[in-house]
């Protein structure tokens, strides 16, 4: 341009390192500010196990209790209901619960640790919503006629049986979380936390 | 069009006239009046869908305005007060109650949100009936798709400040989308939430994005909207180019100064508008439990999702468009695929420039297909944007189904139907009674 087009390669070479050089500290910058939207220390340590007492929860209740800012659910089935988890082998997706979403002491046929009490984050595996609770058999809650009981999700419609267990052809994935826990005494759960050296 | 080509103001001598030619010399005052009002032409046959824009500019200054009193009163806080009600919560129903006026500029503020959709898909119906996306206003078109994008993750934020139960169960569905996303979805969805559940930190940063990441966006890409506009010159109802032909002062033989002859017009739509939005506003400011719907006069709680939850009418047509997705693809969940339908649905407007390729622009001189195919995409629009307010059901699964696929093929079958249709001869001047 001014040297008729001649260019300078020094002042080139210069130009383009202290560019390479800005926009390095620029993007390193950003650190900061991309790592303070991550969950802070207290977040994180907000993790705390829950202990719960279930000695009033009679059989056929459901009780929910907050956990990690999430509803955890003790359900106390009654027999009827546990009868209908092996006619549902066909119709859940996961029947056997082959997809990590329970502590291996609740990879069984009722999901749990005691047959009857079942407990179960409250969440959706699709997009976070809590299912209500569908408990009666048939179509007086506005199921199907052969409903067996269990829970829909009212955001996009999944449905889950006592177990937790999700129904084929349902836009969630998976079967509902189990949480890790362990019974501190007969009627007593710690929710959050396994056995510890047993 | 602006700078440089508009002479400086010379002072008639009064006080007035020597303040504005010293500022004159010092910044572009009157280039700046003449390139964007009084001397910007714009095509004379201007007809009622050409209110929009300036609508929509009338409504981002009622919710700026309301935005920064309501900010006065508000606490975005997600913790309990002493009554066992979150802070947020109470302190909108302060605001409700105990705030002098204090209701009067929440309503104004929640029934501009759905104002302003209702504005922007008018002003954007705009530019499909007449072509205005199309050459050489692509770029006005790409910001104003812009504008869409960023008015929408606005009304996202800000529907969360309430705190109410829609406020906190919609935010969980839709920030769980991004956890559909493979392999990073997860920490991505925490990144936004910045906690493993929606919570305080989510709503400390919603607000924040709220007040100030994104209306300062917006503001940037108007600008950017209008500058491009005023670039190329505005289209008309018959799609010609008025600076074809111009006069022997080299003003296009159909155009009229913006100010006053627009300014003034506007200000009938203007009037129109406000007594459309203060009825709203004073005789029904819940819209029906569209505009407020009623599970978020409950306060968030995150252990119980309302019976019925759906997300406001705005955003309901890519809702259902989200759930039409059913099917597992490429070993990928149906709930990524709904993701990504949804996430396309809203983009796609982005390439319309490059998918019309019909001769003519207007819709007056296209022909049978075009009318039926933007009839269908609007009624497909309109079941869609119905059916994402009802709760699922086996025959609104099919039904959006069926329209989300008529969606994209308004899209994507453009470049072959637009090209086919009967078109009339366009006239070489604008049409004009």
């Amino acid at each position: 341009m001014s040297n008729q087009g001649k260019m300078d390669c020094g002042r080139r070479r210069l130009i383009v390192a202290t560019a390479a050089v800005g926009g390095a500290g620029a993007v390193a910058a950003l650190v900061p500010f991309v790592s303070s939207l991550l969950p802070s220390e207290r977040a994180k340590a907000a993790g705390a196990p829950v202990e719960v007492d279930i000695s009033k929860l009679e059989p056929g209740q459901m009780m929910t209790v907050e956990w990690r800012g999430k509803p955890v659910w003790i359900i106390n089935r009654t027999k009827d209901m546990l009868e209908t988890l092996p006619k549902l082998a066909d119709a859940v997706a996961d029947p056997k619960s082959d997809r990590e979403q329970q502590p291996a002491y609740a990879k069984n046929d009722t999901r749990s640790i005691k047959p009857e009490i079942m407990v179960v984050v409250g969440i959706c595996t699709h997009l976070g919503c809590s299912p209500s609770q569908k408990f009666k058999k048939g179509a007086e809650e506005g199921m199907g006629a052969d409903w067996l009981g269990g829970f829909l999700c009212p955001c996009h419609g999944s449905t889950f049986d006592f177990a937790g267990r999700v129904y084929k052809a349902k836009p969630a994935p998976t079967n509902l979380e189990v949480p890790p826990h362990v019974y501190l005494a007969d009627t007593r759960i710690m929710i959050g936390e396994d056995k510890k050296g047993a | 069009m602006a700078g440089g080509t508009y002479e400086k103001y010379k002072s008639d001598g009064s006080i007035g006239g020597n303040v504005l030619e010293w500022v004159d010399a010092r910044f572009p005052a009157t280039s700046m009046w003449k390139g964007h009002l009084s001397e910007y032409y714009a095509p004379k046959n201007f007809n009622f869908w050409y209110f929009f824009g300036s609508l929509a500019l009338l409504v981002l200054v009622i919710q700026i305005v309301t935005g920064i009193f309501l900010v006065m009163h508000y606490k975005p806080d997600a913790a309990l007060n002493a009554n066992g009600v979150p802070v947020a919560f109470a302190s909108v129903e302060y605001i409700m109650r105990d705030v002098p006026g204090g209701w009067l500029i929440r309503y104004m503020h929640s029934t501009g949100a759905s104002a302003f959709f209702i504005v922007v898909y008018l002003h954007m119906f705009r530019g499909l009936l007449y072509g205005s996306y199309r050459k050489p206003r692509e770029l006005t078109w790409l910001f104003g798709v812009g504008i869409f994008l960023v008015l929408m993750g606005e009304a996202f934020f800000g529907y969360l400040l309430p705190w109410g139960q829609m406020s906190f169960w919609g935010a969980q569905v839709i920030v769980n989308l991004f956890g559909a996303i493979p392999v990073i979805g997860n920490d991505l969805s925490i990144l936004i939430r910045g906690d493993f559940v929606v919570g305080d930190a989510t709503l400390n940063r919603f607000f924040s994005f709220h007040v100030i990441a994104f209306p300062l966006v917006l503001l940037g890409l108007v600008a950017a909207h209008v500058l491009a506009l005023h670039e190329t010159g505005s289209n008309n109802p018959d799609g010609v180019e008025i600076k074809a032909l111009k006069d022997a002062n080299g003003i296009p033989l159909d155009g009229i100064p913006f100010h006053p002859y627009y300014t003034v017009k506007d200000i009938v739509g203007v009037v129109v508008f406000l007594m459309a939005f203060s009825a709203v506003m004073f005789f029904a400011p819940e819209g029906g439990g569209y505009f407020l719907e009623t599970p978020n006069f409950y306060p968030a709680d995150p252990l119980k999702t309302p019976p019925h939850i759906a997300p406001v009418w705005y955003f309901t047509p890519y809702y259902s468009i989200l759930r039409a997705m059913v099917w597992n693809f490429f070993g990928l969940d149906a709930k990524f695929w709904g993701v990504v339908a949804m996430g396309a649905s809203v983009v796609i407007f982005a390439g319309l420039p490059w998918l019309d390729r019909s001769p003519v622009k207007s819709i007056r001189y296209r022909g049978p297909i075009y009318k039926t195919m933007l009839s269908i995409f609007v009624i497909c629009f309109v079941i869609l944007g119905y059916l994402g307010t009802l709760s699922p059901s086996p025959m609104g699964q099919i039904v959006s189904q069926v329209c989300t696929v008529f969606y994209f093929g308004f899209f994507l079958g453009m470049p072959w139907w637009s090209r086919m249709d009967k078109f009339k001869p366009v006239p070489d001047r604008v049409t004009f009674k």
